[in-house]
């Protein structure tokens, strides 16, 4: 019988060595694996690093922890007496406020979002300068460039481009300065997180993204912002490596954050931290948290608060007494009692300044419009109304925010 | 407002036949020259040199580093330049086509323009965001938006669009000399209008803000921008069959507005029509409008009149031609300011 071609396989040009190879276009890439985050977050209090910390940082974190609470307790007050328009408190997360802080050189910069004002004030800003957007005076009280810390940013993880260019210019321009860009659970769903990211990566920035994962973007949890195994596993897929620590855990966030900005520094690129935390204030003086979460969950937390952590590692290794404690509660006292006496003082806010700085020289139009307002200004004083308001320091929308959660 | 200086040519060769993309390019490139803040972003600036070849040549003469092929995403190469604006450099980010801005719109709004006031002074940021805008080069959907509008409306950037070559050269030198942000819209379907220029000897750097009169009348005044100063020349010659002496501005700088050259010249002819491609509901027509009744309402003899865009999505480009506005949309326009009335 003839063998019949059209059964016969039709065999591929050089079939004897035949394999299939992957499309030609495709190559490896960076190997996923020391990109991975370990499966659980770091910590060093309560484990055998716990030992070989360096007491003066524990001392200093303690120091700050205990002022940052008592900020955020008296920045908090105010907002109930009328003299910030709204706060949005760090309290539980002071270990990553200030470790971030803590982390930084002078030439380094600090990129915050309005949740992190205890972060700017643990560089060394002035508190009342870093509450005056929150305060309803003007949106940045202070020089960025002094302090090299951006503008506190209202919309969510817009900062973080912000943070990958400034990195990138430094590093263009033979600087040796790290940018460390900070943001919360519920931006990292934001397309600029994703940009940023996919930037730095590229661009091998000398940049931090640091997370705090505080459990909650205003109500939201978690589990309805994102299906990722880990926030810091988002890192995996720009190239960079992605690293959990415990946010409660102060040595441990300034370990992996100094290690990330050594990172940066040396020319390795962005790391993405994340810190595990947790919220235990409403989103904001105007919110409600009994709406979305149960007490369980907050006393769960209160166990694991982070001065409470390190207060105990200090106590049991001799470095705390009872002396020390109290020298630090009545430095953050006095502290809160200097912030509360100068946000007593009325801000003297010139209406005139509204037109001052859109550009660099006035606008025809806004020089008319300028002049439409000062002949209102003159004459309400003549007619000896104040105008209420033009020197108001309360609230656009009084104490208690009747407008719901604004950011 | 900020005025820029231009170095001093050798030789200067003669006046010849240049494009506006030739003098864009040209800008870029000795600006670049010039001050080594000026960093050139963008998808496609580098090794291709733009969609439009506006780059061509800069990433070989500077460096990747000063013109960069970012990874394609709006937003994220506007905030890289304000980060680096913040650093003491000079971006120059070009926006592939008008209506690929959009994501990038909240940077742009809620950070490039506000950084001056929210900083009260301390931070500004001297970014140019090139964009080329507008229809009639048979672009398919999303290629052919005239989106100054949006722009206009955010307090805290300037607006400007050349119409000529020897424009496209010196405001884009302001642009980006301007320690403001500036949008900066090149028409699309002029970057091969040609004129005789010589790039040597680049004319004076003109100061952002200022309008231009490109046509000297006496009956009536065309007030444009960008892709319809072409099309309000060539009414304003087709005019003077009807009898009619037609002035032509050119506006030049949406914002800041020379609300001085535009009433001027109102106040002398006595009548108005505003023409662009952009839609006229909420369009930059109104708002000039309203400027000019406001100034010269005593001088007008008749209302001022738009002549613009349909109020749709910008139309397959096959069908373009019938949404642009035209010499005889302009002339009907022109046609209905109470001649008689006023004879």
């Amino acid at each position: 019988m003839r063998k019949s071609s059209s059964t016969t396989v039709q065999e591929l040009p050089g079939s004897a060595a035949y394999r299939p190879t992957p499309p030609p276009a495709w190559r490896p890439r960076t190997d996923p694996a020391p990109l991975l985050p370990d499966p659980e977050p770091f910590r060093v209090l309560g484990t055998d690093a716990a030992a070989a910390a360096d007491p003066e940082l524990l001392l200093t974190l303690y120091a700050q922890l205990v002022r940052g609470r008592r900020y955020n307790a008296q920045a908090t007050a105010l907002t109930k007496q009328g003299r910030l328009a709204v706060y949005p408190s760090s309290t539980g997360q002071e270990a990553c406020e200030v470790a971030a802080a803590l982390v930084l050189r002078e030439q380094d910069w600090l990129f915050p979002s309005y949740r992190d004002t205890l972060a700017a004030v643990a560089r060394g800003l002035d508190p009342v300068q870093a509450l005056t957007l929150l305060r309803g005076d003007w949106h940045t009280g202070y020089d960025p460039h002094e302090h090299r810390i951006a503008p506190l940013c209202t919309p969510l993880a817009t900062q973080l481009p912000h943070a990958v260019g400034l990195a990138h210019a430094a590093r263009l321009k033979g600087d040796d300065v790290v940018a460390l860009a900070l943001v919360g659970d519920g931006g990292t769903s934001e397309g600029d997180f994703h940009e940023a990211l996919n930037f730095a990566a590229v661009w091998r920035a000398p940049v931090v993204f640091f997370v705090q994962n505080n459990g909650f973007a205003i109500s939201v949890p978690l589990a309805k912002q994102t299906a990722a195994p880990s926030l810091a596993h988002k890192a995996v897929g720009y190239g960079m490596p992605g690293r959990l620590v415990d946010g409660n855990d102060a040595p441990a966030v300034h370990q992996v954050l100094s290690e990330a900005m050594e990172r940066a520094r040396s020319g390795g690129g962005p790391t993405l931290v994340e810190a595990v935390t947790y919220r235990m204030d409403a989103h904001t003086n105007a919110d409600d948290a009994t709406r979305y979460r149960g007490d369980a969950d907050v006393e769960a937390w209160r166990e694991h608060d982070p001065i409470l952590l390190l207060e105990r590692e200090l106590t049991a290794r001799g470095l705390l007494d009872d002396g020390h404690r109290r020298t630090v509660a009545e430095g953050a006292e006095a502290m809160a009692a200097r912030l509360r006496e100068r946000m007593n003082a009325d801000p003297v806010l010139d209406p005139m300044d509204l037109f001052a700085e859109v550009y660099a020289e006035r606008t025809g139009q806004l020089r008319e419009q300028a002049d439409l307002l000062r002949a209102e200004l003159e004459a309400s004083e003549e007619t000896g109304d104040a105008g209420e308001g033009s020197h108001s320091p309360h609230s656009p929308r009084g104490p208690r925010g009747e407008e719901g959660d604004a950011r | 407002m900020t005025t820029a200086t231009t170095t001093a040519p050798g030789t200067a060769a003669p006046p010849k036949p240049a494009t506006m993309a030739q003098a864009l390019r040209r800008a870029l490139r000795d600006a670049m020259a010039e001050d080594p803040a000026v960093h050139v972003l963008g998808e496609d600036v580098g090794t291709l040199g733009g969609v439009f070849r506006i780059t061509d040549g800069l990433a070989a003469e500077f460096g990747d580093d000063r013109c960069t092929d970012t990874p394609l995403a709006e937003a994220g190469i506007l905030g890289a330049a304000v980060g680096m604006a913040m650093y003491g450099l000079r971006p120059v980010v070009e926006m592939q086509f008008d209506a690929f801005a959009y994501p990038a719109f909240e940077q742009l709004f809620s950070h490039v323009a506000r950084m001056r006031n929210r900083t009260r002074g301390a931070m500004p940021l001297p970014i140019t965001v090139r964009v080329p805008y507008g229809g009639g080069i048979g672009g398919v959907e999303h290629h052919s938006d005239s989106s100054e509008a949006y722009y206009m409306a955010t307090p805290g950037l300037q607006v400007v669009t050349p119409a000529t070559v020897e424009d496209a050269y010196g405001l884009l030198r302001a642009a980006i000399a301007s320690d403001d942000p500036v949008v900066f819209l090149e028409p699309k379907r002029l970057y091969w209008s040609k004129a005789d220029w010589s790039p040597d000897a680049p004319a004076t750097v003109e100061p952002l803000g200022r309008a231009a009169v490109r046509r000297r009348g006496s009956s009536a005044t065309l007030i444009t921008y960008g892709p319809s100063v072409p099309v309000c020349l060539e009414a304003a010659e087709a005019a003077t069959a009807e009898g009619w002496d037609l002035e032509v501005v050119d506006l030049r700088s949406l914002v800041p507005f020379d609300d001085e050259t535009v009433c001027a010249s109102v106040r002398r002819t006595g009548r108005a029509v505003v023409v662009h491609e952009a839609t006229g509901f909420g369009g930059p027509g109104g708002e000039i409008a309203a400027r000019v009744t406001e100034r010269c309402f005593h001088q007008l003899e008749a209302p001022v009149l738009r002549v613009a865009g349909f109020d749709i999505p910008y139309p397959p480009p096959m069908l373009e031609r019938h949404h642009l506005p035209g010499v005889d949309r302009v002339l009907d326009a022109v046609a209905r300011l109470q001649w008689e009335a006023a004879s």
